[in-house]
């Protein structure tokens, strides 16, 4: 997959419940929850968010809950990617079962500013910054996690097995 | 070779055999749980992937908990889905109404849980059951309808984070004390990925039910499971449970751990976590003379008969100050009524506090005790996140029930000592 997009920069130990407050737990249309994507971190904040934009996070992002609705509010802010330091473990698989891209960078996640223009490549692992000309590499996806999203995602992957049963 | 406590489960319930950390296996599960926020979803996914029936009715759980008797008519939509559901597949394990409390602590009271079982539940808090030798871990909706679905789900095996505590514990001082300790020192992310096993002569002597109060908060540490040997009081607890053959469980001697870390917690007094992460854990003394405007006592960390008992006894004979609102909620329908035989409830209402049913509810902001802009509860749950508990202007202290139910009655931070 490619995407082009701005960075929208965040930081260290950004919980669930910054990402979508449990008062809005009440529905799981990724739509509706993206309307309220990062309420918990600052009101309004998806309005600056378009098509295609990456955010890009510090360590430990999406600790907290197990709710799903999480990476579901980030695609549904139209956000397909997420650069981060390190994931918290339960929102790392969410994330893959949803769809939702989970790039890991380590320490050079600093070197992407806020607003940049990222390309991003996510089979190579490339993330190219075209507002500073900086390019970095990141751990390739680990081999079980893409057969889950060869088959489309977790749902994918479960609907072929059922099949075979 | 030698296993930890988490291997040893995973090497067990999988039939393959474990080198050590970082394999990935495929692993039958015990039981499979979710609630009225996540079944909904793991219910959608289930669908889509074209299942029909769930792999066995007697090892799904629902549990309606969280938007409880339901907040408003969205919730209650979501609880329909899940009942539904549970009605569809013939669940003999669905609670909702007079029979359901908060999910981890109702599922050991019923004897759903034990020790060598592997448990996943599309709850972060489901590392409950480690308390009792489970290997239990919270999971998305996805990956719970996979396994509602397949019976099995995948893991990665953890390295392993062993903790030994010692020492003869303070008045005050329990097992959430203990835990908010570890995880003021290592940090939100201090066992990212890892298992974390508690072990040492204070855990040996620790009742079981605050090993379910320590493991429930492995979480917040970043961990994937918080894990106990499984001994004569697991077994005891189990038993009462109406549970059989239980056996008991202890890792290896020579176990390989990634890391160790010794707590001496012999003169360490009660501890609190500040805002707005369980990692900032402080001495209650700092704290002293805090104001407040909310004290919650009970949740899935701290909502058992033994945590009430702790409140109750600082309650007795006192009254909750004027400008604070105190809210008990025992956590089971089991709880509840014990502490109505032990007069527990009237303890708590003469003090002045609000007693409700067993609910999540204002743990996570939920419903029955949201906080209003510049407000401050401390409050026996797990999670202080911004806004955890209502208007991200308010803040949220955590503690145990003994700082809490001293600090209702002072309207202030106190330790309970210091209680005139």
């Amino acid at each position: 997959m490619k995407v082009k997009g701005r960075a929208h920069k965040v930081g260290d130990n950004i919980d669930t419940d910054a990402i979508i407050p449990a008062r809005y737990l009440v529905t799981t249309d990724a739509r509706e929850l993206g309307s309220k994507c990062m309420e918990g971190l600052e009101p309004g904040w998806v309005r600056g968010v378009s098509q295609n934009d990456v955010l890009v996070a510090g360590e430990n992002f999406g600790c907290g809950s197990s709710r799903e609705h999480a990476p579901l509010a980030i695609l549904g802010a139209g956000i397909p990617v997420v650069v981060a330091k390190s994931y918290a473990r339960i929102f790392y698989r969410n994330g893959f079962n949803m769809g939702l891209v989970l790039l890991e960078v380590g320490e050079a996640a600093d070197r992407l500013g806020q607003g940049d223009e990222l390309e991003i490549d996510t089979d190579k692992g490339l993330i190219r910054d075209l507002t500073t000309g900086e390019s970095v590499e990141c751990r390739p996806v680990p081999g079980f996690m893409r057969e889950i999203l060869d088959a489309g995602g977790l749902v994918g992957y479960a609907a072929k097995r059922l099949v075979q049963t | 070779m030698p296993h930890t406590l988490a291997e040893k489960i995973i090497a067990a319930r999988s039939g393959e055999r474990i080198d050590g950390p970082g394999q990935i296996v495929r692993c039958p599960v015990s039981l499979v749980l979710a609630n009225d926020i996540t079944a909904p979803l793991a219910i959608k996914s289930f669908r889509a992937m074209g299942a029909k029936q769930v792999f066995d009715r007697d090892r799904v759980a629902l549990v309606c908990d969280h938007f409880t008797p339901n907040k408003d008519i969205a919730s209650a939509e979501q609880v329909k889905v899940v009942r539904e559901f549970a009605r569809d597949m013939g669940l003999t394990h669905y609670y909702e109404g007079g029979d359901a409390g908060v999910e981890h602590a109702l599922l050991p009271e019923l004897g759903l849980v034990g020790p060598g079982e592997v448990v996943v539940g599309a709850d972060s808090h489901t590392c409950t059951y480690g308390g009792l030798g489970a290997f239990a871990t919270g999971m998305g909706s996805t990956d719970i309808a996979f396994a509602m679905a397949l019976g099995e789900t995948w893991f990665k095996v953890p390295a392993t984070l062993r903790v030994d505590i010692s020492g003869r514990l303070e008045p005050f001082v329990g097992a959430k004390d203990l835990i908010l300790e570890v995880i003021g020192r290592i940090g939100v992310a201090g066992a990212l990925y890892k298992a974390l096993e508690f072990g040492g002569p204070v855990v040996d002597r620790m009742p079981v039910e605050g090993r379910m109060t320590m493991a429930n908060m492995a979480i917040e540490a970043g961990a994937k499971v918080g894990l106990f040997a499984a001994d004569d009081k697991t077994l005891a607890y189990c038993r009462e449970a109406g549970r059989l053959g239980d056996m008991p469980l202890a890792p290896d001697p020579a176990a390989v751990y990634e890391q160790r870390m010794e707590l001496d917690a012999g003169g360490m007094g009660p501890r609190v976590a500040c805002p707005h992460l369980p990692e900032n854990v402080r001495p209650v003394e700092d704290l002293a003379g805090t104001k407040i405007d909310q004290v919650v006592i009970g949740s899935c960390t701290n909502g058992r008969i033994s945590d009430l008992r702790q409140a109750a006894a600082l309650l007795k004979g006192r009254k909750v100050d004027k400008d604070v609102r105190l809210i008990v909620l025992p956590a089971t329908p089991g709880v509840w009524r014990q502490a109505l035989a032990e007069g527990l409830l009237a303890v708590f209402m003469d003090a002045g506090a609000v007693v409700g049913p067993p609910t999540c509810g204002p743990c996570l902001g939920g419903h029955m005790g949201i906080l209003a802009g510049g407000e401050r509860a401390l409050a026996t749950t797990n999670r202080n996140f911004k806004g955890r508990m209502g208007s991200l202007e308010s803040e949220v202290y955590l503690a145990g029930p003994a700082v809490a139910a001293a600090s209702a009655v002072a309207g202030e931070i106190i330790h309970p000592a210091n209680l005139a």
